[in-house]
């Protein structure tokens, strides 16, 4: 086996630890040496956007960073939106109520794309075609775009305190 | 068949199962499985179009550590039980035997062949070792151009079929002759189609585990067809039924390549047997580019006869079609272009003659759409082009043809590919094209278009007809079953890629039950679920799978019925059910548990089971469709298109829809927004190319574009419902519907921007440079 290095991170707020080869990328880091299935992979040339995370806030194509670059910094993904059992995130309920997602593969990447849009709004009011060149960097081949540019329309321009919660 | 007789469940947007595990993250696709003991695959691929392979080395590849083994052909070929993979469907018109090996034997037909597998302990080094391994491979000259391949000195795509013609079929009625001899309307015209691939975001794979114990193989297929993986794994491997299940995990998206069973599907399953150990081999989006089936290039050179009021009286052509270099499938990809050329209109006569060409190209199959994009381009664009012609309207030249709506069902002539008459069952099309254009105001436009002018800008409008035949057979089979748990199990072969499938047969089930979709499990796909199935293709889960579940439903809810009358001793007609409850209509607390009446249906040992009644509260069916059934449609686009970029932005998109009755609206939407979206990637911007030599020459999102959130519009999607007889639901398909109008429409609307300028569309994609090629050639030519 060709020689291995261990990476400390932050995923969803809770340190963790893996041991992985140094040209293992994030996405295959996160995926199966930590186990968290949810960030997808697509095209792994930084294009179709299933496999975006955050990292210390802003949003990554994970199959062009590699782990270790991610060392000590703050990785969000998909699972961190909502604990098992928990209602779901704003966006996610958005999603489904709006039929934004069919297959569900690009799903957790459109999330955390909307996720960094909605943060960066901070609670300013969006219109549809800013919501659709924040999407444009996620691939979907199901839906068309218009469940996932009406949810987030709903979320993001609802009224403050309303469904918008995730304002940190 | 009424629309006041809407069965139970049908009509209500009952919110998606599927939703919940896929928005958190939690969803379990292929790559998710893992394993004790997985070995992981990658394959080696021909970086050839066309060669002879000398020699394969694998000793230093499998010397690198961490490999556990490389197999070629001559491996893997001793547990089959034949040289080739039959995956051709029936057909008549094919030649040859151009079924695919399960890794290349001696000749390589087209870049991405598979040569070699490689299982090792990770995927980086499977692929470390496949960059180890040394092929030896003399060139041979390739067929790229489909119509070069049918030249007489042409060379032979496969050194195994002396010329390259692999079927010649064809699609004609009536008298074409008379048709032409004196026809005030004359005229040819030749298209130069392309449609893409699938391109579904999760690409395909496999995991594959050998038992020893049981004999037993497990394969989680990310595939529309868990029946058929089977059935072939059964054939080549020489298992049993009982020796093999297919079960498909979530499938990110199938759009067709992943009815197509490939030989990546043999070898894992044959290397995991061959190993005694899990193998997992997870496609990435280069092999996906080069391997997975695709639909491609169609040359189309057609004549038209009308007459002086633009009423179609006869088209005769000649479709050359790049078939590629293996067939996995058979010639209903370009036979359903053919049929599907007709549309909604009376065409007198027709006589078109279709040849398949081998290619060194990815094979072809359909994607969704399947086909009939194409012929309905050719129809439509045929319609613009009688309109410019005779100076008609282009709504009123479609008017004058449409087959009316007191003449359906209307036979057409032609036949289905399985033989039966082609026969549109039901629809009002003049109607569902008037609803169109008041939807978008097409009498407006005018205005739009010159207020556009006036400051410099390029507005056209576009509109397109089309049907599909939908709901293809031979059957869907189902069963429902209620154990004393009380839990509602359905189990199907279909299987869904996103469509919903779980949750429009959950809300069918519940519906019949009294009981909430959500307590509904749905098994679909699983072969050890159920021994009978066919799956994803040809629109047609929601009619034959949903007729399947909806009788199999009325059958237990009959059961129900039948043991509550006898023991809360009232009738049958006078009980309903609420809620896992069947008691007296307007008296809830008179009833029964329908757990219960499980529970006394799975018997006591030694006592009798209620009077008449048969055991287990079980029941299946299965739905065999008489006939294939008709859905349609028209799109209205507008476009703005500057003629010195050569961009086109689509400004306006209305579809007016039927088929049939809406189970869950929302969900049809969701497939007609979603298959207009993919279509509008066919009219514009996906182009799988290749050189010269067969190279691919797009084989990532960079080269080879989809449509992306900020290019399409919003598209307003209005229904009809035209409730078929042909099924107890009345429904109809709607999963590729929305791809099928929306090249020709985009096409009309672009060109009709263009028409200050004179430009003519007749090839796709329309990319910028094409178009800003075409508008400088016209204004060369004004």
């Amino acid at each position: 086996m060709a020689d291995t290095i261990e990476i400390s991170l932050t995923v969803n707020g809770q340190p963790r630890t893996g041991v992985a080869e140094p040209r293992r990328n994030l996405a295959d880091f996160l995926r199966h040496t930590l186990g968290l299935t949810g960030t997808h992979v697509g095209c792994e040339h930084g294009v179709c956007g299933a496999c975006t995370v955050l990292v210390d806030g802003a949003s990554v194509r994970s199959c062009l960073m590699l782990a270790v670059q991610a060392r000590g910094r703050s990785v969000e993904t998909v699972e961190g939106l909502a604990a098992d059992g928990a209602p779901l995130h704003p966006l996610q309920a958005a999603l489904s109520e709006h039929h934004g997602l069919q297959c569900g593969y690009c799903t957790p990447g459109v999330l955390m794309t909307l996720l960094e849009l909605q943060r960066e709004l901070s609670g300013r009011p969006v219109d549809e075609a800013e919501v659709r060149h924040a999407l444009a960097g996620n691939l979907c081949r199901c839906t068309g775009y218009q469940g996932m540019v009406d949810a987030a329309l709903a979320v993001l321009n609802a009224p403050a305190g309303g469904a918008t919660p995730e304002t940190r | 068949m009424t629309l006041a007789e809407r069965p139970a469940g049908v009509g209500i947007s009952v919110p998606r199962l599927e939703d919940d595990a896929l928005v958190r993250g939690k969803g379990r696709f292929l790559d998710d499985i893992t394993l004790p003991g997985l070995l992981h695959a990658a394959f080696l691929r021909s970086p050839e179009a066309h060669g002879h392979i000398r020699s394969i080395d694998v000793a230093e590849a499998e010397a690198l550590p961490g490999v556990h083994r490389v197999l070629r052909y001559e491996d893997l070929r001793p547990l089959l039980t034949m040289d080739r993979i039959p995956v051709a469907m029936p057909s008549g018109a094919l030649k040859f035997d151009v079924d695919p090996f399960v890794l290349a034997r001696d000749e390589v037909c087209h870049v991405g062949e598979p040569i070699a597998l490689i299982l090792a302990e990770s995927r980086h080094v499977a692929e470390d070792a496949a960059e180890l391994i040394m092929v030896d491979i003399d060139p041979l000259p390739a067929v790229v151009d489909p119509r070069d391949g049918l030249a007489p000195d042409a060379p032979q795509a496969r050194l195994d079929c002396p010329d390259n013609l692999v079927a010649r079929t064809s699609a004609a009625y009536g008298d074409i002759d008379a048709a032409f001899a004196d026809a005030p309307v004359r005229f040819a015209e030749r298209f130069h189609l392309h449609k893409g691939g699938g391109n579904s975001i999760e690409p395909r794979g496999v995991v594959a585990r050998w038992d020893p114990m049981e004999e037993r193989l497990t394969v989680w297929n990310s595939t529309q067809m868990p029946h058929r993986a089977k059935r072939l794994l059964v054939t080549t491997l020489g298992l049993t039924e009982r020796q093999v299940r297919v079960v498909p995990p979530d499938v990110g998206g199938g759009f067709g390549p992943k009815f197509v069973f490939h030989p990546e599907e043999l070898a894992i399953a044959a290397a995991a047997k061959l190993t005694g150990l899990p193998v997992k081999w997870a496609e990435d989006r280069y092999e996906s580019f080069i391997a997975t089936v695709q639909e491609r290039d169609q040359f189309w050179s057609m004549e038209v006869a009308a007459d002086a009021d633009g009423r179609l009286r006869g088209l005769r052509g000649t479709l050359v079609h790049d078939h590629g270099a293996y067939t996995p499938y058979g010639v209903a990809l370009p036979y359903n272009s053919a049929t599907n050329l007709l549309g909604p209109y009376v065409l007198p006569a027709y006589a078109l003659d279709i040849s398949l060409c081998l290619t060194n190209k990815v094979p072809t199959t359909p994607t969704r759409g399947a086909g009939r994009p194409q012929g309905t381009f050719i129809m439509e664009r045929i319609l613009d082009l009688i309109a410019e012609r005779l100076g008609l309207a282009r709504d009123e030249v479609r008017r004058r043809n449409l087959i009316a709506a007191e003449r359906l069902p209307f036979r057409t002539g032609l036949k289905t590919r399985d033989g039966g008459e082609m026969t549109y069952d039901s629809g009002d099309y003049a109607e569902c094209q008037r609803r169109a254009l008041a939807a978008a105001d097409w009498n407006g436009f005018p205005e739009r278009r010159a207020a556009a002018r006036r400051e410099g800008r390029f507005l056209g409008i576009g509109l397109a007809n089309y049907v599909e035949g939908t709901g293809r057979g031979p059957f869907e089979s189902a069963s429902v079953t209620i154990g004393p748990s009380g839990e509602v199990v359905v189990t199907t072969g279909a299987c869904g890629q996103g469509q919903g499938t779980v949750t429009m047969l959950a809300q069918l089930t519940g519906a019949a039950l009294g009981i909430a979709p959500a307590k509904v499990r749905v098994i679909a796909g699983d072969t050890d679920a159920s021994p009978l199935g066919l799956g994803a293709f040809a629109s047609r889960q929601a009619v034959t799978a949903g007729s399947a579940v909806h009788l199999a439903a009325g059958k237990v809810r009959d059961k129900i019925l039948a043991v509550a009358s006898d023991w809360l001793e009232v009738a049958a007609e006078d009980l309903e059910l609420i809620d896992g409850r069947v008691s007296l209509r307007g008296a809830p607390e008179v009833g029964r548990s329908i757990a219960d009446i499980a529970a006394a249906l799975s018997g006591s040992p030694g006592f009798s089971l209620p009077k008449g009644a048969e055991p287990g509260l079980s029941a299946a069916a299965d739905f065999q469709p008489d006939a294939i059934t008709y859905c349609n449609g028209t799109h209205v686009a507008e476009a703005e298109v500057d003629p010195f970029t050569g961009v086109v932005r689509l400004t306006r998109y209305v579809v007016v829809h039927d088929c049939g009755r809406l189970i869950n609206p929302r969900m049809v939407d969701g497939q007609i927004i979603g298959g207009v979206v993919h279509g509008i990637g066919s009219a514009l911007y996906e182009w799988m190319r290749y050189d010269a030599t067969g190279q691919p020459l797009t084989c990532t999102y960079s080269d080879y574009l989809l449509a992306t959130a900020d290019v399409v519009p919003r598209v307003e999607v209005h229904h009809m419902e035209s409730p078929t007889p042909l099924n107890p639901l009345g429904v109809k398909g709607a999963g590729e519907s929305g791809t099928i109008a929306a090249p020709a429409v985009v096409a009309s609307a672009v060109e009709d921007a263009l028409r200050p300028l004179g430009v003519a569309i007749r090839d796709l994609p329309m990319t910028p440079d094409r178009l800003v090629r075409l508008a400088r050639q016209a204004r060369a030519a004004a």
